[in-house]
């Protein structure tokens, strides 16, 4: 096996006008994702850039994401070391500035810096690689100057540039020392690019992730780790109910609590601040807000409105189409067989580990702030602050932390806002922490859905129609994972019916795939099982004319032994997804208590094409992450609303996967090739759901249609 | 007042009656590592020593130490030099990192009263402490790989 040590790339925080000389590159990404290229002369520190290379051979990389544990902060700069051919271990890893316009995924319409949707990598790749390419192409051209031979006769080494005839070498630190680098870099065209097979970095399995030793010693800083000199603590009491509003309160009692600082009202709650965190918790418990009444989600009701979905579905209202193709109705007319199930989930909760918080500083003058927090959208933070306080982006400095977590929920720039209204209003450096109760309470879901199928099946068995409606509130929310594009359908219908609820909505890992697949995949062994074919053949059937949706299929069920003796009780679901570009099939071996109503699984084996992978090993860790974040979602956690209020509040009654729940063995397999790179970070979601829901219905012969899977639930389908 | 020794360092700190050891570690005296996850003792981030046992620092008030020995994950070893630390890496373990401080933490309490731990009294051992990136397997790899090689 690979070993990984310690050694890699130092990572640092200190900004890059820090350095100390050498040369600066600066590549500006355009609209076509092409990068623009001009190099800042030796000592000319102050322009924004990719690569800085120290006169001590120190080759500094910039990483522009957001680190979440998915690992985009070493797999970024890796790109770019490959193609300048930087000694890794002299590579270090800073956070670039907070500037869209240099630093955005091209892949994102306005160039965001926004890490969402397992886009990083593949946003980045092509620029980054050109960008390496062309810092490689400046050093050799400075060594051929220096030593006046052609550039033909150099190559380089890691970190070395050497000419062959004589062998002369100079380190990129020593050429860095003496360059004098032209006003306009070298172009790069597609063939300066390494060849794949040359690469020595992307794919490499024994480089590690550059943020886990400080992972491991408790020196990695996130959001809530930030203290700042003279910083007071602040929490908040927010509507219980979303879109009410704070109409009075007591807060004049609660300023005259020894220690309080001030309570500040804003438009959604009230902000208690203190002296210390024990002391701004403390003064809450006594805060009384009245809040206004008639907020839309009042009257939210969720289990009795994800029931009356089913009245949504059967009005005569036509749903928005997502996914129109052939002649559905007279396919299903001429159908020999038809198929049709509905499909039910409950809301989710994002459950990051680390609380929501945010550390805000507005100065004296009440223009300009210091923000310090973890998010997924950089520079959406920053212009978010600058909003917030009325000033332009260019009066924040937004400092990003680490993210213990952000699974979608730190997209949104919420918390960042009431850090910076809150200093704002007491001029003092602010650290404002939600509790998990108020990460629970004020939180912002997976929509829960009602997913409506069809299918009709001619008399080779084969799927001729297939209609599918997801109802519910959250449009994009709940479309995403709807398609079948790798499954060989001729007529399909496949629409969206929204239901407004009032309450707050937010991608969550992989969006709608999660409950998405759930139902599409179990819709497909249920056919498959009513013509006695196997679930495996049947899906090749489906992907025959897809032959990377094949191989991913055919990948898992060789991993699993598809089709040989399982223990006694046991036995094996599959379920196939596409997720971000890339295409994954996963197999969950499962048992079933009949007693309990629990469902354990065993072991899981999942394959993964997403193109050329840059960390191999990180992207096997991301597949397990997956998996377990959608097997914890089908097994237990379920946010409800009665009243427009959530019912759960810490991790006693939101659930989420243990150590002892979680399979004892998982197994992740890459299918190595070199197209372009696809997403990884949420692909185990929907094939953790799929291949759960086929196991249960291959070990009882029942399906599950309603998840989570609870116990109640799981009793009830085995006692039908 | 309460004075304590914190990783081998005596220090006084002066909170409210009631507060917990969390605040007083975090916020009072500013060694980050220890991390706050549920404040209900249900999620393990908060994971510290006292005298050798493993404790709930968001659910221990800062007067039940006074006097006694408290290890946070700084003070595990001066240079991430314990087994764990070193499995940790090796093993890749952190995602998000956030519970990763708890989580060993927890582990070192149970390499002390059992340096060769079957899986089954690791997942025993671990299951109060949540992994939110789902690291279990990995998390389980690397102390048995600590036990293994010490």
């Amino acid at each position: 096996m690979t070993r990984i040590t310690s050694h890699g790339p130092e990572v640092s925080r200190r900004s890059f006008l820090a350095g100390v000389g050498g040369l600066t590159f600066s590549i500006a990404f355009l609209g076509d994702g092409a990068p623009a290229l001009n190099a800042a002369g030796k000592g000319d520190m102050g322009v924004t850039a990719w690569v800085r290379i120290g006169a001590d051979n120190v080759v500094t990389i910039f990483n522009p994401s957001a680190e979440m544990g998915q690992g985009s902060m070493t797999a970024l700069p890796l790109i770019v070391a490959e193609e300048m051919d930087a000694d890794w271990a002299r590579v270090r890893i800073e956070q670039s500035p907070v500037d869209a316009r240099v630093y955005g995924n091209p892949q994102f319409f306005g160039h965001q810096m926004l890490t969402v949707g397992s886009r990083t990598v593949q946003g980045y790749y092509t620029g980054l690689r050109k960008a390496g390419a062309q810092v490689r192409k400046a050093l050799l051209a400075a060594a051929a100057g220096h030593w006046k031979v052609p550039v033909s006769e150099l190559r380089t080494e890691p970190n070395v540039v050497v000419h062959g005839p004589t062998k002369r070498r100079l380190t990129y630190g020593e050429i860095a020392a003496f360059a004098k680098m032209p006003a306009k870099l070298p172009e790069v065209a597609e063939s300066d690019l390494k060849n794949p097979r040359d690469f020595r970095l992307i794919g490499n399995k024994a480089i590690g992730r550059a943020d886990i030793p400080a992972k491991v010693n408790g020196t990695a800083i996130y959001g809530m780790d930030v203290h700042v000199p003279g910083m007071v603590y602040a929490v908040m009491s927010r509507a219980p109910v979303h879109g009410s509003r704070p109409q009075s309160s007591n807060a004049a009692a609660i300023k005259a609590v020894a220690g309080v600082v001030d309570v500040v009202t804003l438009n959604h709650g009230v902000v208690v601040v203190a002296d210390t965190m024990e002391g701004a918790l403390a003064a809450r418990k006594k805060l009384m807000v009245e809040w206004s009444q008639g907020a839309r989600a009042a009257g939210f009701q969720s289990e009795k409105d994800l029931d009356g979905y089913r009245h949504v579905m059967d009005s005569a209202a036509a749903g928005d189409p997502v996914t129109s193709k052939g002649n559905v109705k007279n396919a299903m007319a001429a159908a020999v067989r038809t198929y049709q199930a509905d499909f039910y989930s409950d809301h989710a909760y994002h459950a990051q580990m680390e609380p929501l918080n945010a550390v805000a500083h507005v100065n004296a003058a009440g223009d300009g702030a210091e923000v310090w927090a973890g998010t997924q959208s950089l520079d959406g933070a920053r212009m978010s602050a600058a909003k917030a306080l009325g000033v332009g982006v260019d009066k924040i400095t937004f400092h990003p932390c680490y993210l213990g977590g952000g699974f979608g929920r730190r997209s949104w720039s919420d918390y960042i806002e009431e850090a910076v209204l809150t200093s704002k209003a007491v001029r003092r450096p602010v650290k404002l922490v939600w509790t998990r109760e108020d990460d629970v309470a004020y939180g912002a879901f997976r929509p829960m859905a009602l997913q409506c199928l069809k299918a009709g099946v001619d008399a080779a068995g084969n799927v001729v129609a297939w209609e599918h409606c997801v109802v519910g509130d959250g449009r994009g929310l709940l479309t995403s994972g709807i398609q079948i594009p790798f499954y060989n359908v001729p007529n399909q219908n496949i629409e969206l019916r929204g239901k407004s609820s009032g309450v707050r909505l937010k991608h969550w890992r992989a969006v709608g795939h999660g409950f998405n697949k759930f139902a599409i995949e179990s819709m497909i062994d249920l056919i498959a099982a009513d013509h006695k074919i196997d679930p495996v053949e049947y899906r090749r059937r489906l992907t025959r004319h897809s032959p990377r949706a094949l191989k991913v299929i055919e990948t898992a069920a060789a991993m699993a032994k598809w089709g040989t003796p399982r223990p006694a009780g046991r036995a094996l679901g599959i379920a196939f997804t596409e997720r971000s570009d890339s295409l994954s099939a996963g197999v969950a071996e499962v048992s079933v208590d009949r007693a309990k109503g629990r469902i354990r699984v065993h072991r899981f084996w999942a394959s993964l094409d997403a193109g050329q992978v840059v960390q191999p090993g990180n992207a096997v860790a991301q597949m397990e992450s997956g998996i377990v974040y959608g097997l914890s979602s089908m097994f237990s956690e379920r946010i409800t609303f009665e009243n427009g209020r959530v019912q759960q509040s810490n991790f006693h009654d939101y659930e989420v996967m243990r150590m002892a729940d979680a399979p004892e063995e998982i197994h992740v397999e890459i299918i190595r090739n070199n197209e372009p790179p696809a997403g990884i970070g949420e692909t185990g979601v929907p094939i953790a759901s799929g291949a759960v829901a086929n196991a249960f219905f291959a070990v009882t012969g029942r399906q599950l249609r309603h998840m989570p899977f609870t116990p109640d639930r799981v009793l009830t389908v085995l006692k039908a | 007042m309460t004075s304590f020794t914190l990783n081998g360092k005596q220090v006084s700190v002066k909170t409210a009656p009631g507060t917990p050891l969390l605040w007083a570690i975090r916020e009072h005296l500013k060694l980050t590592g220890t991390k706050y996850g549920c404040g209900a003792g249900l999620c393990g981030a908060c994971t510290v020593h006292v005298d050798g046992k493993a404790t709930l620092a968001c659910h221990t008030e800062v007067a039940a130490v006074a006097g006694k020995r408290v290890v946070t994950i700084e003070g595990l070893s001066p240079d991430s030099s314990h087994p764990l630390q070193k499995a940790w890496i090796v093993e890749q373990v952190p995602q998000c990192g956030y519970c990763q401080s708890g989580q060993i933490m927890k582990a070192a309490e149970l390499l002390a009263i059992n340096p060769k731990p079957r899986r089954a009294d690791i997942v025993r051992h671990m299951n109060g402490n949540i992994c939110r990136c789902g690291t279990y397997t990995r998390i389980i790899a690397a102390i048995e790989r600590a036990a293994r090689e010490g």
